[in-house]
């Protein structure tokens, strides 16, 4: 009687899912307490009702992007730590020797660092940098959906905390961060490690899926009135494809997840071994999901670093027309190659060679952007500053891991490379460099526009050549042992095969790696001593698009009087021109502060919780709670309220006292 | 002078180091780029000539980079002329999307071709007779079965010089990979599937094997070893066996099917009959109790 009781209360949760080994344990203390020492400094220092009403109920872009990048960093640094263990064991994992962890620990360590990394870090800083530049760029007071941006946010947060949860209570999924079926089906992981990936991934897909539409709507009806499509700077542009590509590939991802939670909680047989399941519909459907991801990723990076380039070469972007045509032509390509991660599935060779030859002509506009970044420094005046520097990294390392794409996209040669090492470095010299540099980029670049002083100049170079020596000594040697025959999420090798060495030498890159990201850190605080040696104004790289024109911060609705946009670069010209701003103010709209954003991503995580431990009270409350809190949210007629034109001339004249006077 | 030393120093440093890890390369067995078949060997092949043709675009690349960094950085004295309003031109636009657009065009020429001419369900000579072994991948190794010579075996692939062996390959476990990268490239083993592959040695010698799709806490374990014979010692190795060897009973499999990791290689005689096929079979019907596995 009780204890039918006590499993109606808690699903198949008890006591002795609670971490069993020291690491474990360790990771789920520090996991614990760092919320914890925030809720004690928080209540100390009385700052709830400010915590609540600045940032957790917020509705401006700009707090939610500083928001998301604040969740991708912690995220990072969880990722950073996977890497750790991942290259401890495989240094010492050799002949008699058993490493650190067991092979069942390492992939789950193996499959956390991929999924955290990806929907978690490269998202976080995606969605971040675009929620605080974009309406920036195009002239916007806002995002489209002000609520909904929210609410994607807080999903995002959701699944974060679900897949950390993980740590603490129970296990992650030991499949590889894709779990392919029948590995991840229940027959062969009966644990719930897969269902927090599955539900952790859906509540985050689905935050990313709102705030794809959420974009688009915004860069197509948000742009001020003279800002054409083709007037729009290159950032702008890329997020737009990039959105594009999260609509449409997003709900694969949500779809084929559903089916596989069907399969592990109702028992039914999709994707199982056996049944009628087919395993191959999976890795199919994930994958078309899986490559757009890839460009979701790397196109706004390449917008960051079509802005970073003019800006710093001091000239115009070459080739405009190009860039836009490139961008599209990926967009559309990016979903037409996704069994180029299959090959080796046994497909005929008429399919095989069709996405071997797909997958190589994105090097055709990839290449065309490349050719327009430099020829946008050729004749410029290039200031060498680190976002630049971070640029000629990508450039160097995107190029050598996109020859080792194009290598592999030969299905003969795949079949040769494919799960081994060769593709492990392939994909994180594109992901490191396409995405990660590039945000490292836009951060240092934007940086000023936000804060009002500038990053240590001196301490980010540090940070740059750690990092960029770091990376290519953990990967490089990546590359030979794929060609040594060695395959990824080996937890375990023999000594006679050689490998030893290399994985030593790949661990020492990780070590410059971490000095790097200590150096960033240091950056960061040194920064903030010396913020007032370091002063920004408005417009501190003597920049080209809207966003410089603001003052420093900008105010929560941005643009006191809507910029007027005859041209591409229209601020770079204004300035040459001299132009200054006397219309009159007008009223403007902004929406309220609201928790429900808040409360249903609460509600999604008990879901998300409820279905991982099957407690079907707690996923019907979760459930219920976000229907209602939708239903409510929709009733109600008064989210925004109006300032008046005198209040927005008072804040506008507050925030530039100098300019006032002219 | 300080500067110049210390950059030489640098230099010294990053040569020593290359050398250094040169000489280690030359000493150890890297089986990709040291192919002992004939389909590792044409896969080899392709792979420098694709390398080949990239770095052709790729390294003009970076020189022009380099180039135009030095030329252009607002420190550098002997500057180029600044032109700020330069953003385009439709002829230079014109080949950069011309000059990817002809590598990948030649790059796509030579994968179609080299995509039907290395067909892993390809016979290497469909002339000649081939060595039929059946392929299982099991929790955690991997189960050979020779259905002509009537014996299996256990992590170690038996099979003589020069021979085309045309493997037949499932799984009784989750999704596995095929890989003796020194003979062919690999394959995916399928439950309730076959796929196939060919696969040829020129030399005698033991050729590490391995799965490279994670199947399972013993995925590091499925390691095997391809042995490629003569002839002759092929033929007294399968009569050894035959001869010597437990049955392979459905019993003896079910033993065997039991998840186990770093299995040392063993032997089988007379595997049950059509055992592979059963294996299939058990994933094909709506129930597994009807059926005999």
């Amino acid at each position: 009687m009780i204890s039918t009781f006590a499993s109606f209360l808690l699903g198949k949760l008890s006591l002795n899912q609670l971490p069993n080994n020291p690491i474990t344990a360790g990771g789920a203390i520090i996991l614990v307490l760092i919320p914890l020492a925030a809720v004690i400094f928080i209540s100390v220092t009385r700052r709830w009702k400010w915590l609540y009403r600045e940032w957790l109920t917020t509705q401006d872009p700009k707090k939610i992007g500083k928001m998301y990048i604040i969740v991708a960093v912690l995220m990072g640094l969880r990722g950073l730590s996977d890497v750790i263990l991942i290259r401890l064991q495989q240094a010492l994992s050799v002949g008699h020797a058993h490493g650190i962890i067991s092979a069942s620990m390492f992939q789950q360590v193996v499959s956390a660092h991929g999924t955290i990394m990806i929907f978690f870090v490269a998202m976080g800083l995606m969605f971040g940098v675009i929620n605080m530049i974009v309406p920036l760029q195009i002239g916007a007071r806002d995002v489209a959906f002000p609520f909904l941006n929210a609410t994607s946010f807080w999903l995002f947060v959701a699944g974060m905390v679900l897949i950390n949860v993980s740590l603490v209570i129970g296990d992650f999924a030991a499949t590889g961060w894709l779990a392919y079926p029948p590995l991840s089906e229940l027959k062969y992981s009966p644990t719930v490690g897969v269902d927090y990936w599955i539900w952790s991934l859906e509540i985050a897909g689905v935050g990313s899926l709102l705030a794809g539409v959420n974009f688009i709507v915004t860069i197509l009806k948000k742009r001020v009135k003279g800002m054409k499509m083709m007037l729009m700077p290159l950032f702008s542009w890329s997020v737009l494809g990039s959105m594009f590509l999260v609509v449409f590939a997003f709900p694969i991802l949500t779809v084929t997840l559903t089916l596989l939670a069907f399969d592990r909680t109702f028992g039914m047989h999709f994707f199982t071994a056996g049944h009628g399941g087919n395993m191959m519909m999976y890795v199919n459907l994930i994958w078309a999901w899986g490559h757009p991801e890839v460009y979701i990723l790397v196109l706004p990076a390449f917008g960051v670093y079509s802005e970073v380039v003019a800006t710093y070469a001091r000239k115009k972007l070459f080739g405009y027309t190009s860039m836009v045509w490139a961008i599209w032509a990926i967009v559309i390509l990016s979903f037409i190659v996704w069994l180029h991660h299959f090959f080796t599935m046994g497909a005929g060779s008429d399919v095989n060679a069709f996405f071997g030859i797909m997958t190589m002509i994105i090097a055709v506009p990839t290449g065309v952007k490349l050719f327009n970044w430099l020829f946008t420094l050729y004749r410029g005046k290039i200031n060498m500053k680190t976002p630049v520097l971070w640029f000629i990294a990508f450039v160097v390392v995107f190029t050598i891991g996109g020859m080792a794409g194009v290598i592999m996209a030969v299905p003969p040669l795949d079949f040769q490379l494919h799960n081994s090492l060769f593709l492990i470095a392939h994909f994180h010299m594109m992901i490191v460099s396409g995405v990660l540099f590039g945000y490292f980029a836009a951060i240092t670049y934007w940086f000023p526009k936000f804060f009002g002083f500038k990053l240590n100049e001196r301490l980010g170079r540090y940070a740059f050549w750690s990092w960029l020596i770091g990376f290519l000594l953990a990967f490089v040697p990546l590359y030979i042992l794929g060609f040594m025959g060695a395959t990824r999420r080996l937890d375990h090798y023999s000594a006679s095969l050689g490998w030893q060495p290399l994985f030593i030498a790949a661990g020492v890159g990780v070590v410059f790696i971490i000095c790097g990201v200590v150096l960033q850190f240091m950056q960061l605080g040194v920064s903030i001593w010396q913020r007032n040696s370091n002063r920004a104004g408005r417009d501190p790289w003597d920049g080209r698009t809207l966003e410089w024109s603001l003052p420093t911060p900008p105010p929560s609705f941005n643009f006191a009087r809507l910029p007027i946009v005859t041209k591409r670069d229209s601020f770079w010209y204004d300035k040459q021109a001299q132009f200054t701003d006397s219309r009159p103010y007008e009223p403007i709209t902004i929406p309220k502060n609201s928790p429900l954003s808040m409360v249903i991503a609460c509600g999604a995580f008990f879901l998300g919780f409820a279905f991982v431990w099957h407690i079907w009270w707690l996923a019907v409350v979760g459930l219920l709670v976000v229907i209602v809190t939708i239903i409510w949210r929709s009733m109600d007629e008064h989210t925004e309220y109006e300032l008046d034109a005198d209040e927005v001339m008072r804040i506008d004249r507050a925030l530039t006292p100098k300019e006032a006077g002219l | 002078m300080n500067k110049a030393k210390k950059r030489l120093g640098l230099a010294i440093f990053i040569i020593a180091f290359l050398v250094a890890w040169g000489v280690y390369l030359s000493r150890v067995s890297i089986p990709v780029l040291q192919p002992k078949g004939p389909v590792a060997d044409k896969e080899f092949r392709l792979l420098l000539l694709i390398f080949g043709l990239l770095c052709a675009v790729a390294i003009p690349v970076f020189i022009l980079l380099a180039y135009t960094l030095w030329r252009y950085r607002e420190d550098n004295p002997r500057r180029g002329s600044y032109v700020p309003e330069w953003a385009h031109s439709r002829w230079l636009e014109g080949t950069w999307w011309a000059i990817p657009a002809i590598l990948i065009a030649i790059v796509s020429i030579i994968t179609w071709n080299a995509t039907y001419a290395l067909n892993p369900y390809k016979p290497l000579d469909p002339k000649r007779p081939a060595l039929t072994i059946q392929v299982v991948s099991m929790d955690w190794k991997w189960l050979f079965i020779y259905p002509k010579q009537h014996i299996a075996s256990v992590n170690l692939v038996e099979f003589p010089l020069h021979e085309q062996i045309h493997f037949y390959l499932t799984s009784d476990a989750p999704m596995n990979s095929f890989w003796v990268p020194q003979l062919a490239g690999q394959i995916y083993t399928m439950a309730g599937m076959q796929t196939q592959l060919y696969m040829a040695a020129d030399i005698t010698g033991n050729f590490v094997g391995r799965s490279a799709n994670i199947s399972g806490v013993g995925f590091a374990s499925m390691q095997f070893t391809a042995k490629s014979v003569s002839s002759r010692e092929f033929n007294s190795w399968v009569d050894k066996v035959r001869m010597y060897s437990p049955k392979l009973s459905i019993l003896a499999y079910r033993q065997l099917e039991r998840p186990s990791s770093y299995v040392p290689p063993h032997y089988y005689s007379y595997p049950a009959k059509n055992l592979f096929g059963l294996i299939i079979d058990k994933y094909m019907l709506p129930s597994a109790h009807g059926v005999v596995i």
